[in-house]
């Protein structure tokens, strides 16, 4: 339990809520694109911090997200049923993905859950999600980031943090044919138009 | 470019991911308002700039943002270990001159 000031920052669904990419056109990749792009805008993200050796610690956030706390390194976890997902920053930072709306009472529930020394912060209006799926979406990362891309390297359940046409994202593979790219708000419409640009040769579909 | 292996996420990244941040081991003096102004200035300002093997500082800027440290030739550039916060090099100037690791 923590005695921590916290509040809703989600305003709901009377105030207008503009994703980072609100202002693209989006456009339509032909008869067979090789790059399926969409955004999964407005969903929830909590940074959660804590030790990770600390039995009670993993036990209280398996217990709230119905999903063990990933230890490995750049191990993601997900919960199908929930929608929700947590992976892997480094030895003492996870990032938990959640259904918008969803983030403040998980919020409560983990803090409600943990004690001692952790953090928790709801950082959902910094971030948005782009899936890439498609023929070509593995060409089209190659293109990208620096980032070994192969699934050799990159199986389902991964997630890094890398540099990604010279900013950063987080780049998860939560199954076989999707994958997903967390980027910064503010470097939201930078990526878009970089991706946009790459995958001209295979086509693309963006439905933004 | 370099490939350097984080010992936190425990794989090798592009040299990008990293920016160095100077001479790693260095203590602060375990009592500031006693000791001489030689040995405060030495440790605020004055940085060993060796030719040959050094124990550095890295920062995995755009990874997972810990801090660790590198034994790297500085003549070479090779990269012959990297090791976390708090552990001590198993590469060192004696061990190397000792025929040990090299
Ligand atoms: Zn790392």
């Amino acid at each position: 339990m923590s005695n921590v000031a916290v509040f809703d920052q989600n305003a709901g669904a009377g105030v207008l809520a503009e994703s980072p990419l609100s202002h693209v056109s989006g456009r339509k990749g032909g008869s067979s694109p090789g790059v399926i792009l969409r955004e999964k805008a407005f969903m929830g993200y909590l940074t959660l911090r804590g030790n990770a050796a600390d039995a009670a610690f993993c036990e209280g956030v398996e217990q709230v997200l119905g999903m063990p706390l990933p230890t490995a390194p750049m191990a993601l976890h997900q919960n199908t049923q929930k929608g929700s997902s947590i992976l892997w920053i480094s030895p003492d930072e996870w990032l938990i993905l959640l259904p918008g709306g969803t983030e403040y009472e998980t919020e409560l529930a983990l803090r409600a859950e943990l004690s001692g020394h952790f953090a928790v912060v709801n950082v959902s209006g910094g971030l948005t999600l782009l899936t890439v799926t498609g023929p070509d979406a593995r060409h089209l990362l190659h293109k990208s980031t620096g980032y070994d891309v192969h699934p050799r390297n990159f199986p389902v359940g991964k997630g890094v943090t890398t540099t990604f046409a010279k900013a950063t994202a987080i780049i998860r593979r939560p199954s076989e044919t999707t994958w997903e790219l967390v980027v910064r708000r503010s470097f939201a419409d930078y990526c878009y138009r970089w991706l946009v640009d790459a995958s001209r040769e295979f086509g693309l579909d963006a439905e933004i | 470019m370099l490939h350097i292996y984080c010992p936190y996420c425990g794989e090798h990244r592009e040299e990008s991911e990293f920016r160095p941040k100077g001479q790693a081991h260095i203590l602060r003096p375990k009592d500031p308002d006693n000791c001489s102004d030689e040995v405060w200035a030495d440790y605020l300002f004055f940085r060993d700039n060796p030719r040959g093997l050094h124990h550095e500082m890295w920062l995995h800027a755009t990874g997972c943002r810990k801090y660790f440290n590198v034994t790297r030739d500085t003549v070479s550039y090779e990269i012959l270990e990297t090791y976390k916060m708090g552990e001590q090099p198993k590469i060192t100037a004696q061990s190397r001159a000792a025929g040990g690791e090299k």
